[in-house]
């Protein structure tokens, strides 16, 4: 942009403009670069940084071993990989009944004509934009309530936490399976009824394999999106041994974290390499699903 | 030869769909049935709204499993029941608590209210009496041997003992009890010393004691008498009036809270529908009406400077450095995604301690190359400044990705016409690049302007809405937005729940999200989607 000035002006002073403008470009670039992965440098050098305690922090940390890491699986009232086994357990079974309750409801409304079909997706789309955790009060006695019949299903369990999950994250998902489903000509499932298949097979056989990519995108957001909560995870689950990493993390940092800061930077590395990792790999998709209207958690 | 074999065929096709349907219908009852159970326990707990909204599932499944027009119904039964127990059932039962008083003081219901009033008790003065011997164990617990005016014996635990029951019967050689006297008390009990008159009568826990089962508690009234407990307020449930026994004052129900006329209440109450009540408080009551305003106006400041910042970033990046011909733009990009792949929740955690006033990394090189030392956690707009900070830094990726994206879409004909036509670079973004970006990544910034207004992660785990504002009644503080401010109000431990006032907000704000989703559905035709015919 800032070569268009001088368009008039002799050949020589053209490209020495160029010139500034390539040095401004990487002058800016450095410091951009630096804002965004110095944090990431910070939490990495804290962790391998055997002095835990904030205050004597040094970016290159003398002495750097895992000692950190090591505490992670001793302390006890920092069960850090019970913490994480229970995230992954969570998120992956929420996304799994998230997917399957989604993509069959979204078969429905994609094939099928019926009274109360447009009433319907509009108040799903609708009450999606009530943010749950503005309800978390009736969620707790809801969860409660259950639990006092079905211990399993109730407060402290994993198994009410997905179902909260599952249930709560009907909406944008069911439209973004719908969309995509659309999208896939009607012909192909009216041949395959003339030859005899059922909803079922048309549905199983034929559709489920063509819809891959969006369920890449709706599991993984899913997965993210449930990996990375804590709030509701917080109010459902007050035991220990039964909380999520994200959980842990939170509570620890409102306690004397400043003391124990190396031990909670080797933590959240360790929480936060399956979503990087997922994220690298994945970016183009991700960023796909992004721009069709769903928010990172 | 040819027909039989289809009419077999045909046959053995329609005994193959009456068998699975039989299948199918066995299925739904048994399904029904455990359901059923489940609804009946509800309703003996006592949950009566949580037994309807099952009653309604077990309706839906038996009319999308069993009326064969309704077969599409199949398909979404039970997505529809979660749907309905875990989105639109919390909905319904915050709306009706935005117009109760549920809260501190009020967190029962009326039925428990009533029998824990019931249960106090007070010693009568006269009335039917007992003598007593006490016997005391090294633990300091207590057991009472009684005898009644027809001459019945009987030991009595302590109320709160753990134990099967609270009444033994006086044989010599069960529970510990040894030989008996001329009056028919133990003269031991194993475990136990026997109290005489003078150590009873200086025994300074005897007489608070109260003993028996719960449903009839005896205490010791005097040296030579104990008596039986008996309920303290009478409640008539026609007049739904309590009377105290002693007094004859009368305490009458009002908002949940049994009330004499001179204002002195009975605890617990319960929760009652106080009608808009919630609502008035806004405007009248200034220890809320103040903080609320302050945090209204800075949430909107919030959202909007957080769009305004990270969209600014991150387009300004894709500008920049979308000129193909500019080297290492694959290497830059990967590294400005970075604070995108990190779960935001241990980013937030991470700045948290970074900009920890004391000993952050942040003010020890502003302190030592500036000499400053900002204060981020404890002066309001400086907490204000950290907080937009950090969402900058969560949040430009996205944009980043979303406009270098965008800005690809745009036909490059249009700008060299405008370069034709003399544009400068700078009148080319202004009136090329911006507006029809605008247009196409429009809905994409209602839907972020939506997320951050209700973005509860960063101001939670920052630094929990702080610093504190001095005039509020509840916990409130500079950097609280709506959201936060509500999860306050109904968890904030300290200084009480009131969860019929936060309800009463997370209505309003619903009310103000549901517009701006609107909005965002218009501007994106997914409304007007819906009625197409695919």
């Amino acid at each position: 942009m800032s070569n268009s000035k001088s368009v008039s002006r002799k050949p020589q002073s053209i490209k020495r403009s160029k010139q500034l403008g390539l040095v401004l470009r990487w002058l800016l670039a450095i410091v951009l670069v630096t804002f965004s992965i110095f944090p990431v440098l910070w939490i990495i050098s804290a962790a391998i940084n055997p002095v835990t305690d904030m205050a004597n922090q040094q970016l290159i940390p003398a002495n750097a071993n895992l000692s950190n890491f090591r505490e992670l699986t001793t302390n006890p009232i920092f069960p850090f990989f019970t913490w994480l086994k229970n995230s992954l357990k969570v998120s992956i079974l929420s996304t799994l009944l998230t997917l399957s309750l989604t993509t069959m409801a979204a078969f429905a409304f994609s094939r099928f004509r019926f009274r109360g079909r447009q009433s319907l997706l509009k108040a799903i789309l609708l009450i999606q934009s009530f943010p749950n955790l503005l309800a978390i009060v009736a969620l707790f006695s809801i969860v409660k309530q259950i639990g006092d019949v079905i211990p399993w299903l109730g407060l402290n369990t994993h198994a009410g936490l997905i179902l909260v999950y599952s249930g709560g994250a009907m909406g944008m998902n069911i439209w973004l399976m719908k969309g995509y489903m659309d999208t896939i000509p009607r012909d192909i499932d009216e041949s395959a009824h003339v030859d005899g298949a059922t909803d079922w097979q048309v549905f199983s056989k034929l559709i489920l394999p063509l819809l891959r990519p969006i369920l890449t995108v709706i599991g993984i957001l899913s997965f993210i999106g449930t990996y990375g909560e804590f709030i509701i995870a917080r109010t459902l689950l007050t035991k220990r041994e039964m909380q999520t990493a994200m959980v842990g993390l939170q509570i620890f940092t409102a306690g004397q974290y400043t003391q124990n800061w190396g031990v909670f930077a080797a933590g959240a590395l360790i929480a936060a390499v399956p979503i990087m990792i997922i994220y690298l790999i994945l970016q183009d998709q991700i960023v796909g699903g992004l721009t069709q209207g769903a928010v990172k958690g | 030869m040819g027909e039989t074999t289809i009419t077999k065929a045909q046959f053995a096709k329609q005994t193959m769909s009456s068998v699975s349907s039989i299948i199918t219908t066995a299925i739904v009852l048994i399904v029904d049935a455990l359901l059923g159970y489940f609804t009946y326990r509800l309703l003996s707990l006592g949950y009566v709204p949580l037994a309807i909204v099952f009653i309604l599932i077990i309706a839906i499944i038996s009319f999308a499993f069993l009326v064969p027009k309704a077969h599409m119904f199949r398909w979404m039964a039970v997505g529809l029941a979660a749907w309905l127990l875990f989105s639109i059932f919390p909905i319904l039962y915050t709306i009706y608590n935005a117009f109760t008083n549920y809260g501190d003081a009020h967190l029962i219901t009326q039925t428990q209210a009533v029998a824990q009033i019931e249960a106090q008790t007070y010693l009568p003065e006269t009335g039917k009496a007992y003598e007593w011997i006490a016997y005391r164990s090294p633990e300091n617990n207590y057991l009472l041997w009684l005898k009644d005016s027809e001459g019945n014996t009987s030991i009595v635990r302590m109320v709160d003992a753990q134990a099967e029951d609270h009444t033994l019967q006086v044989v010599p050689g069960q529970n510990g009890i040894g030989e008996l006297d001329e009056e028919g008390a133990p003269k031991t009990i194993e475990g136990y010393t026997r109290l005489n008159r003078i150590s009873a009568a200086t025994d300074k826990n005897l007489t608070n004691i109260k003993f028996g089962d719960p449903e009839k508690t005896i205490q010791v009234r005097s040296p030579s008498e104990a008596a039986e407990l008996l309920p303290l307020f009478a409640y008539d449930p026609q007049a739904n009036t309590f009377t105290n026994q002693l007094t004859g004052v009368v305490y009458s129900d009002i908002e949940g809270t049994y009330t004499a006329r001179n204002g002195e209440q009975l605890i617990p109450g319960y929760s009652a529908v106080v009608g808009t009540k919630n609502f008035v408080q806004f405007i009248t009551a200034p220890g809320l009406r103040g903080p609320l305003a302050t945090i209204v106006i800075w949430n909107f400041i919030f959202a909007f400077m957080s769009l305004f910042l990270t969209f600014s970033v991150g387009l300004l990046i894709s500008i920049i450095y979308g000129d193909p011909k500019f080297k290492g733009k694959k290497l830059l990009r990967s590294l400005l995604l970075i604070p995108y792949t990190i779960p935001s929740l241990i980013t937030i955690l991470i700045w948290r301690g970074m900009l920890n006033p004391d000993l952050g990394v942040v003010n020890r090189i502003l302190e030592s190359v500036f000499g400053l030392s900002p204060d981020w956690f404890n002066v309001p707009w400086l907490a204000r400044i950290a907080i937009l900070i950090v969402n900058t830094w969560l949040g430009y990726p996205y944009w980043m990705l979303v406009t270098s994206g965008a800005l690809q879409s745009i036909p490059s004909d249009i700008y060299e016409a405008a370069q034709v036509d003399g544009a400068t670079g700078w009148q080319r973004f202004w009136n090329i690049t911006l507006p029809l970006l605008l247009v196409s990544v429009g809905p994409l910034m209602i839907a972020s302007f939506i997320f951050n207004f209700n973005n509860f992660n960063l101001i939670y785990a920052f630094i929990n809405g702080g610093p504190p504002i001095p005039t509020a009644t509840t916990q409130a503080g500079y950097t609280d937005i709506i959201i936060s401010y509500v999860y306050n109000l109904a968890f904030a431990s300290g200084r009480g729940v009131q969860y019929g006032y936060a309800s009463a907000i997370s209505l309003v704000l619903f009310v103000l999200i549901a517009l701006m989703s609107l909005a965002q559905f218009r501007f994106t035709n997914m409304w007007e989607e819906v009625g197409e015919n695919v």
